[in-house]
């Protein structure tokens, strides 16, 4: 299971980015979500939001080995390995990896899909294909 | 960027809905103070315009300028904000307006808001005058004054353009215009390229105290009540709602689909509210919006409906402009109500006034009553500074924004409202001067429409719809006849405030018809109060009538004498469109007041009664009364157990 973006039906609400916290740390705030929004005004007005890709950089990078794939083809962070060294961050194509402001771990998409439940404008969907590199198998 | 002062220190830590900390900050020294947040203050008045008012009643002494020193500027991001509710996005702004010389508040969505609270605020109290130039810079703990200096004097939207580049994209930013710096009393505070507190110019109080915006970044959590029962509750809600009918229309148009529905209704204001329907509508209506300007939708935070429009308007001879809106009431008091026949010019007036900093309601109803003097011949050319003023003219209409906003010439008097304008230009102008307690009307005549006109009577802060909005009440009840409105115009006046107490939308109670229920249970969840919906109006009709008293000792006359609307609303049939005879007579427009004050237990005045006001637990407020001679006579059959009636108006 992915995500498939249609980027022009964004509207900036970041409730993706709400529900993700509170799903994950069960309190809110959007800095601890494993999206992004991205905002450009005034011009040319538009958003675009950004979500793990499932391209892998993370987990190659990882110096600790905490990055590993999951039969769903989302990649967790174990962390109890994570130091928060942040080494996959500048790694991540999208920008989407990010560093717990409270905690020694980073944040990486799990695909539990709630951001894809929320919006009515289709921005996020789920999108029903075989993880990222196990297309062909 | 030089730092005028700055404050770093523990903030208090979130729970039940609270971020923690309360921000006040004496501009005049440059102190800044951090308390924790009161929670019995909110407890008792909800937050965003229920503490807005209590406090302003409190500390702001009744013959203080509401453009000087001790007139305080407070930002309040309400209980409900950042907490995952639909469009909990809120917040607000309250000052004593120098627009109605009474409580002001307005408040704005967007991501101001919840920003403050992640960056561990829930409130700012703003007091004194700064030496200089000044902006609020708050970065999590670190809290400063910094020199604004190079900004001041730059528009509302290129200052905010210009304090992102300058301090990130990731901070959120409320800017003032050249209005609000040079005091014209309809001054907005404007964020996130379009989202304005606009009404009881805020952004002159803003001004006034030297503060040219407030930039907010944070990364820290807000910790509800019971988070598990708020996310089903909320989860269950938007899923729900998702396929509402009203979704798609709101979320394609925003409110400016409603331009054509309130013209086919005889309800639109059209050149000065002289008539209601506008000949050109088709070419100012959402569909020319969407189909010609239309940029992207836009939401404030948390909401999933969208209803914000961000365009971009080309008129001939003059840059593209890029904008939000121009959504209904906009588009209404600056389209036909200007005679603005092209939705580009209308757009492009929008622009003006937001990047001016100007309120964009008072702002096209300002217009309109200059266009109307221009055309009856009250202004003239040669005042004008060589210009005309006429229908439907964008660059009329620039010049005289530039004239009010450096208020040269004629400039200066309409910079202070229509009522003020008018007391100014005289002969016969006070008729068509379209405001009540000096705030300008919305977008909808209420001539047809009794209980719309009531309502703009009655409002706390002047002719503003949100406090009460009835137009598909007078169809579904009757447009001729005004009894029993009253009671409807109570109701909604108490529950329609209660969204901009939490800091939350309304259109979800009024479109997709989530119920009150589900918003006080939302409510309980994050603060865990357990109160009811009953509860909640009564808060609500406290801080109605604490209002309404404060508004009495700073104006010090009876009530009654300062809720008619202008003369047209009484003396004038409409005389064109769908409602072309229909009107309101002035023994109409009295019984509607006898009935409103009877609702309300206040005596036939227009003043609130001492047995009123103790079963609200506003005792000593009916003292104050009682010391100015203002307090309301007891009535006859003592005060209605019950004040307004229940009452859903109809989408439509």
């Amino acid at each position: 299971m992915r995500i498939k973006v249609q980027r022009d039906r964004c509207t900036g609400c970041r409730l993706c980015l709400q529900i993700c916290t509170v799903e994950h740390f069960r309190e809110m705030n959007p800095k601890k979500s494993a999206l992004r929004i991205e905002a450009k005004f005034p011009e040319p007005g538009r958003y675009r939001p950004f979500v793990c890709t499932q391209c892998g950089e993370c987990e190659k990078v990882c110096p600790e080995k905490a990055i590993s794939r999951a039969e769903t083809g989302a990649f967790l962070v174990d962390r109890g390995k994570c130091n928060n060294c942040g080494d996959c961050i500048p790694a991540c194509p999208v920008g989407v990896i990010f560093q717990h402001p409270d905690h020694g771990f980073v944040i990486i998409c799990d695909f539990c899909m709630m951001c894809t439940e929320l919006g009515s404008t289709g921005a996020l969907k789920k999108w029903d294909r075989k993880p990222r590199g196990a297309e062909e198998a | 960027m030089a730092t005028s002062s700055s404050s770093s220190g523990t903030n208090s830590a979130s729970r039940n809905g609270l971020a923690g900390t309360t921000l006040r900050i004496d501009l005049s020294t440059g102190a800044i103070r951090r308390m924790p947040t009161d929670q019995d203050l909110y407890r008792r008045w909800h937050g965003g315009r229920g503490i807005t008012s209590k406090i302003l009643y409190d500390e702001v002494p009744r013959d203080a300028d509401p453009l000087g020193p001790q007139n305080l500027l407070i930002m309040n991001a309400g209980i409900m904000t950042g907490c995952l509710i639909p469009a909990g996005a809120k917040v607000e702004f309250g000052g004593i307006s120098p627009l109605t010389n009474g409580v002001g508040d307005s408040n704005m969505g967007g991501h101001l808001g919840p920003a403050l609270k992640h960056a561990g605020y829930d409130m700012v109290i703003f007091e004194g005058i700064a030496p200089k130039p000044v902006f609020l810079y708050i970065d999590n703990d670190t809290v400063e004054l910094r020199d604004a200096s190079a900004y001041w004097g730059v528009g509302s939207l290129d200052s905010e353009k210009r304090f992102k580049h300058e301090l990130g994209e990731d901070f959120e930013i409320a800017t003032i215009g050249p209005a609000g710096e040079h005091g014209v009393a309809f001054s907005c505070i404007t964020h996130d390229f379009g989202r304005q507190a606009g009404r009881t110019g805020q952004g002159a109080v803003m001004g006034s105290k030297k503060l040219k915006a407030i930039a907010v970044r944070g990364n820290r959590s807000i910790r509800v009540h019971d988070v598990d029962a708020l996310k089903q509750q909320v989860v269950g809600i938007v899923k729900r709602t998702q396929t509402h009918p009203n979704m798609e229309p709101w979320q394609k148009y925003g409110t400016a689909f409603f331009i054509k529905w309130s013209n086919d209704n005889g309800v639109m204001p059209t050149y000065n509210f002289q008539t209601t329907h506008f000949e050109h509508v088709d070419g100012i209506d959402g569909d020319k919006l969407v189909e010609k300007c239309l940029i992207t939708h836009k939401a404030c935070f948390g909401c999933w409906m969208n209803c914000g429009k961000y365009t971009r308007a080309v008129v001939p001879g003059k840059a593209p402009v890029h904008l939000e809106g121009p959504e209904y009431e906009t588009g209404s008091l600056c389209g036909s109500n200007l005679g603005m026949r092209d939705i580009h010019d209308v757009a492009y007036v929008n622009w003006m006034l937001d990047n001016a900093g100007m309120d964009s309601m008072s702002g096209g109803g300002v217009l309109a009553f200059a266009m109307e003097c221009f055309q009856r011949g009250l202004i003239t050319e040669a005042e004008l500074e060589g210009h005309t003023l006429k229908w439907g003219s964008v660059d009329d209409a620039e010049h005289f924004i530039d004239m009010m906003v450096h208020r040269r010439g004629i400039g200066d008097w309409f910079a202070g409202g229509t009522r003020r304008a008018a007391e100014r230009i005289g002969r016969g102008s006070e008729k068509f001067a379209m405001q009540v307690k000096g705030q300008e009307m919305s977008g909808y005549d209420g001539r047809w429409a009794p209980g719309m006109l009531l309502s703009y009577m009655t409002a706390d802060i002047g002719a503003h719809h949100n406090r009460s909005w009835t137009i598909t009440v007078d169809m579904a009840e009757g447009r001729e006849r005004v009894e029993g409105r009253a009671k409807i115009v109570v109701y909604l006046q108490h529950i329609r405030p209660l969204f901009d107490t939490w800091c939350i939308c309304r259109l979800f109670w009024g479109e997709l018809d989530i119920t009150p229920e589900e918003i006080v249970e939302s409510l309980n969840h994050i603060t865990g109060w357990g109160i009811d919906l009953r509860e909640a109006l009564r808060t609500s009709e406290m801080i109605w009538n604490l209002n309404r008293c404060h508004y009495l000792e700073r104006n010090r006359g009876n009530g009654r004498s300062f809720d008619y609307p202008p003369a047209r609303s009484w003396e004038d049939k409409i005389p064109s469109g769908p409602g072309q005879g229909k009107g309101l007579s002035l023994e109409q427009i009295e019984q509607m007041l006898d009935e409103y004050y009877d609702a309300r237990g206040w005596d036939r005045k227009g003043n609130p009664s001492r047995a009123l006001l103790e079963d609200l637990g506003l005792g000593e407020v009916a003292d104050n009364l009682a010391r100015l001679g203002l307090l309301g006579e007891p009535l006859p059959g003592g005060i209605p157990e019950t004040r307004g009636e229940k009452y859903k108006p109809k989408a439509f």
